[in-house]
């Protein structure tokens, strides 16, 4: 009995954090850059409403999620240009960002509050789905869930196997040594930042087309934010990134049942829970929590293990390049 | 400076008005409304009679408390994304007051004051603290800190401050009279509120300015390491700033629960916190900028009620303008030193 | 021209290139880093370019290798005139340079490294560049291993793989740009040796940019030295040391020799004091310094000074032993505690640690009183205390000056400035690094002021001349040990050279 409703709970979660995965793979890739997208909060938001919006005026979610692409894509288009080009910082824009997305999401999606609308269909993949406990965990989902594993692998592959991820890396790290070595350091910090900023709006409409469907106010609010302590929690490693995604997402389902079961217990605890857990998952990774850890092994696993955890940030983040 | 220069300079300053007002026009036609009745309906919401006037003082006065004590973490370099929450903490400890002691108004308002800042303060601490002694940025300290307190406050509503009557989206009962403070006659503008925003811009200005305090702080925003290596108490600066911010936002709860409201509401701050960081960035971080740039921002507040209410036009409209008003003069700013640099290079 | 282009092993196949500079101009604002400089390099020889800091050494050879376009001039490679718009073109017409700070990724492996911005292709062919990395290696003598990272390897190691990697790109000329700053003197005779076969035996053109007289004698066939940004001679080997010096500075520079200084009372003392943080551990170590002393701590980067004078500043907790400064037991204890005590840090970052970019001069003034400072500012008296300073200690600005607009030697002069008036212990990394001689010689000249008026100064530099002419005694640093506690007249630059080496070498 108990098992069918672990897999039942590992088969949600798996799906239920698949937005966040795919939003935090994007912003991996912005950051591993070296830019900061701060406004994903506003980001989701907002395309989260304009993918219901265009999925439901026009019975089909692809142009939801083309639409949804365009949303997040252009947000990020708008920090690349004003941090990259015009040198202002990422974060103020970043920020201000969030809070118009928020609003324009807000003012724009009131017509489409609370309607049924169209959603991703489910597609099972046949044979893989009827293998007993892993078919039922990864293979009854829909397009989208797919996606969003084949990305983690994919992000995975392009920045540690690929030539062009080496550049990434460079570029987040030394910006001066990649220009030196032929890099057009600028013109790779756009690319990286507008296509994470297209998976920030896949994840958008993977809230309100999926997940959570629908529109209504505030919808996925504080999702972004997740998003980015997740990128932090996960040393800017797509697998430990993805790993604190599939945390949250566990987290949160735990905290589901458990209001279910245990009774008494405020509900607003549960709503506030993702947030005291992302302030504690902050303070292990950047607090002395970690070498605290750490000293416990003996030091020839302790550089192994450092390795493996290193949670430095790209050394250039956040600064833009200027050459002479 | 040459015509030209003068006339460029002009353009530049006017340029991020004319921009926000495109970014609006645009979205207002998106949703499907005719612009121009829109923006005449915001402008006559906040002016057409004293009502109105005094609602705008009354989002003005925690807008300003709370931009100016946001001077004081901005200087230092911080971004004190929480003073959404220390506004919150700031209604929880007045409003306890409020209910649980009972005093004569001269006493009792004092009281509330006093307990609000100091809720403010120790909510603020706590961001400054996660980040000093944690690591963790501000920013997300901050945020968790707000929705931890966002659904404190709510939950205090629900459970032990539950009205005898009504939905708890009500609220809480009304405070006993002796916690209210004074009006201006039907209005609900306290002139109590005006004097205490006021005094709050003229002491912040001044120690931010003439003081050796508000030097060390600057020089922390500047160069935290450099600061540090000359002898500044980097941490504890920091840590007030986090404490004096918190405080004034308390102050601005206060004044919310005991002012406006009467009675402890789940939106209780607003959105004011997040504003107040607008406020303060519009106004270039400058102590004498933020009050005329509150005001505009309150105005355009009162006026979009109006706008749901004539045009059933959703009252986010006017977070559209303001954010899309900061958003231009970041970009114009940007585009003004690239300018700049590319004529003399 | 054939384009350069990654190709299978051990290139080398283009045939020598002869470069020329003619009239070569740059300026920056006012500045004129290179005044119309004509310079001819031949293929197969050690070519020097030698000058003081400041003199446009390195202004000249970013402009030849694609960092820098120059205002005016031309570049000639084998009689054709070139143009580069950026270093990678540089590379591909066959320049590299070897930076001071080579330019490559810490925190990537060194095989990352290697492998970073070629041309081949999607995936990252790791195995084939193994193998070249570690070919390229054994014929010079390295010992690169392609999985270390880059962050945890010596200067010299990283020039090593900055030299192995711009061959693998098929450079025919290196320009090294003072190569032999804060590495040992085994990894000098490591170095000289690959200069000496690169140029002898590969054919390649080698420039070798210093301001140090010897290393140049010893090394080059020609020597162009440069003055103010312009040449100022160019000279065959061999010649004598005083002929340079003559081009270089133009006139005799009489150091002013430190007077006779009894040593007063001991001002800080340590007991097996010892620290440890998660890059480096400090053995314990003892020592004793006196008023008026000067100490020289010497040692590759990353070999413990840093962390010895950090500790002793109070700015890093030990984790054994005391430390007591005039007597008062200071371990343990904070940063604040060390200024009250009597102590001065100067850190080695002017903008970076010291000052505060964004502030006047004004500003840092108030900021840096000690004692009981008032809490309101009176600025009209604070701009004249500052105007006194500023008089004082010559430095070019005004009260109000941000002092991110101060040149390195003036601000310098305004952290010294900054310093209190009776101090009994003074901690300074690198006082005169990137400054001119007559900047350096006004620092000591104060250093040696406040050394009469009892101070004990402790100093780090890369610099081994400085570390040997300036200081009393010398802490020689390696692996995070003091090896050696030396006497400065009983030793010499060879001797610190291998000692700082250590067991590494």
């Amino acid at each position: 009995m108990e098992i069918t409703l672990l897999i039942r709970i590992l088969s949600s979660v798996l799906a239920d954090s698949s937005p966040l995965v795919i939003a935090s793979m994007g912003e991996t890739i912005s950051e591993r850059a070296g830019v900061i997208n701060l406004s994903l909060d506003g980001s989701i938001m907002l395309s989260a409403m304009s993918g219901f919006a265009a999925a439901y005026l026009t019975g089909n979610v692809v142009w939801g999620f083309l639409a949804a692409t365009m949303v997040g894509a252009l947000i990020a288009l708008l920090i690349a240009f004003a941090s990259i080009t015009l040198h202002q910082d990422q974060v103020a824009v970043g920020f201000v960002l969030t809070l118009l997305g928020a609003e324009l999401a807000n003012f724009l999606g009131g017509p489409f509050v609370r309607r049924p609308g169209p959603r991703v269909p489910h597609m099972p993949i046949p044979l893989l789905r009827d293998i007993p406990v892993v078919g039922e965990i990864f293979f009854r989902h829909d397009i989208l869930v797919y996606a969003s594993v084949v990305l983690i692998v994919v992000v995975w592959f392009w920045i540690f196997k690929t030539q062009a991820g080496l550049r990434l890396r460079g570029v987040g790290e030394r910006p001066e040594a990649a220009f030196a070595r032929g890099v057009n350091v600028n013109r790779l910090r756009y690319l990286y930042t507008v296509t994470g900023g297209a998976l920030v709006g896949i994840a958008g409409a993977a809230y309100s087309l999926n997940v959570k469907l629908g529109w209504s106010e505030g919808h996925t609010l504080g999702n972004g934010w997740i998003a980015l302590a997740i990128v932090i929690f996960g040393g800017w490693h797509p697998l430990r990134v993805a790993f604190g995604a599939y945390l949250f997402g566990a987290l949160t389902s735990l905290g589901g049942i458990l209001q279910r079961r245990i009774p008494g217990v405020p509900t607003q605890v549960f709503q506030a829970a993702p947030f005291a857990l992302m302030i504690l998952v902050l303070l292990f990774v950047s607090g002395g929590a970690l070498e605290r850890l750490l000293s416990l092994f003996p030091p020839r696993i302790r550089r192994v293990l450092r390795e493996a955890l290193r949670v430095a940030p790209p050394s250039a983040l956040g600064r833009p390049f200027v050459t002479e | 400076m040459t015509y030209s220069q003068r006339l460029v300079n002009l353009l530049l300053g006017l340029a991020p008005i004319a921009l926000a007002l495109m970014l609006s026009t645009l979205v207002l036609i998106a949703a499907g409304a005719p612009p121009l009745e829109a923006y005449k309906h915001l402008l006559q919401g906040a002016s057409e009679s004293p009502a109105k006037i005094a609602d705008v003082l009354v989002v003005w006065v925690p807008l300003v408390l709370c931009s100016v004590g946001l001077l004081f973490t901005f200087t230092a370099g911080l971004w004190n994304i929480g003073v959404e929450g220390q506004i919150i903490f700031g209604v929880i400890f007045a409003t306890w007051v409020a209910r649980d002691i009972y005093l004569p108004a001269i006493l009792l308002l004092p009281l509330m004051i006093l307990a609000g800042m100091i809720g403010g303060a120790l909510w603020g601490l706590l961001a400054g603290a996660l980040k000093v002694y944690g690591g963790i940025h501000e920013i997300f300290g901050g945020l968790g800190l707000n929705f931890i307190a966002m659904t404190t406050n709510i939950w205090l509503i629900a459970k032990p401050w539950r009205p005898e009557l009504g939905a708890t989206m009500q609220g809480t009962d009304p405070f006993p009279a002796a916690a209210w403070l004074p009006r201006l006659a039907g209005l609900r503008l306290s002139p109590v509120s005006l004097l205490l925003a006021v005094t709050a811009v003229v002491v912040v200005f001044f120690t931010l300015r003439g003081t050796l305090w508000g030097l060390q702080l600057k020089a922390i925003g500047k160069n935290a390491r450099s600061a540090y290596l000359l002898g500044i108490a980097t941490n504890r600066h920091m840590l007030l700033s986090f404490a004096l911010c918190g405080a004034l936002a308390g102050l601005a709860g206060v004044i919310q629960v005991s002012g406006v409201w009467g009675r402890d509401i789940p939106q209780i701050s607003g959105g004011i916190g997040y504003l107040a960081l607008l406020v303060t960035m519009l106004s270039g971080f400058r102590a004498l900028g933020v009050a005329p740039v509150a005001l505009f921002f309150a105005a355009i507040g009162v006026g979009a009620a109006r706008l749901h209410l004539r045009m059933q036009l959703d009252p986010s409209l006017a977070g559209v303008l303001e954010g899309g008003l900061v958003l231009s003069v970041l970009l114009v700013a940007g585009l003004r030193t690239r300018l700049l640099i590319s004529r003399e290079g | 021209m054939t384009v350069r282009r990654f190709t299978p092993p051990l290139v080398l196949a283009r045939e020598a290139m002869k470069v020329e500079l003619r009239g070569i101009k740059k300026c920056f604002g006012t500045v004129r880093a290179n005044d119309g400089i004509s310079l001819t390099v031949e293929p197969g020889t050690i070519h020097g370019l030698l000058g003081e800091n400041g003199a446009g050494k390195t202004t000249l050879m970013k402009v030849l290798s694609g960092f820098l376009s120059p205002d005016g001039g031309r570049v000639l490679l084998d009689g054709e005139e070139t143009l580069f718009s950026s270093p990678a073109q540089a590379i591909e017409k066959g320049i590299g340079m070897l930076h001071q700070d080579p330019l490559d990724f810490p925190p990537l492996k060194v095989l990352d490294n290697f492998l970073f911005g070629r041309d081949s292709g999607f995936l990252q062919k790791r195995e084939r560049a193994r193998k070249e990395v570690l070919e390229l290696s054994e014929r010079f003598g390295f010992a690169l291993d392609p999985e270390t990272y880059v962050n945890t390897l010596t200067v010299g190691e990283r020039q090593q793989l900055e030299i192995v990697r711009l061959l693998s790109l098929g450079v025919e000329v290196l320009i090294f740009d003072e190569p032999t700053t804060g590495i040992s003197t085994p990894q000098k005779v490591t170095l000289f040796a690959t200069l000496h076969r690169l140029a002898k035996e590969e054919g390649k053109s080698v420039i070798f940019v210093s301001h140090k007289l010897e290393e140049v004698l010893e090394l080059c066939s020609e020597v162009a030295v440069l003055r103010r940004g312009k040449v100022a001679g160019e000279i065959a080997m061999p010649c004598t040391s005083e002929e340079l010096v003559r081009l270089m500075f133009g006139q005799v520079i009489t150091t002013r020799a430190a007077d006779e200084v009894s040593l007063g009372e001991p001002v800080l003392e340590l007991r097996e004091l010892g620290v440890h943080t998660y890059r480096l551990d400090l053995s314990p170590a003892s020592l004793l310094v006196r008023a008026g002393e000067v100490i020289g701590l010497a040692g590759l980067e990353g070999s413990g000074q840093r962390l010895l004078l950090r500790a002793c500043a109070g700015l890093i907790k030990p984790s054994r032993g005391s430390l007591f400064l005039r007597g008062e037991d200071m371990s343990g204890k904070s940063y604040q505690k060390f200024l009250e005590a009597g102590g001065a840090y100067l850190p080695a970052g002017r903008l970076e640690e010291g000052l505060i970019p964004g502030l006047n001069l004004a500003e840092h003034f108030v900021l840096a009183r000690r004692g009981r400072a008032p809490f309101f500012i009176n600025w009209a008296l604070a701009r004249g205390d500052a105007g006194r300073k500023i008089e004082e200690f010559n430095i070019i600005g005004n009260p109000s000056t941000l002092v991110e607009g101060l040149s390195g030697g003036n601000q310098q002069r305004t952290l010294l400035a900054l310093l209190p008036d009776s101090l009994p212990l003074l901690l300074l990394e690198h006082p005169t690094r990137g400054l001119d001689v007559e900047s350096a010689l006004w620092v000591w000249d104060r250093l040696l002021e406040r050394r009469e008026e009892g101070t004990a100064v402790l100093f780090t530099s890369t610099d081994l001349d400085e570390i040997l002419e300036r200081s009393d005694r010398i802490l020689v640093f390696s692996g995070g040990k003091i090896l050696q506690v030396l006497d400065a007249s009983q030793t010499d630059l060879e001797q610190l050279g291998y000692l700082i080496g250590g067991k590494r070498g």
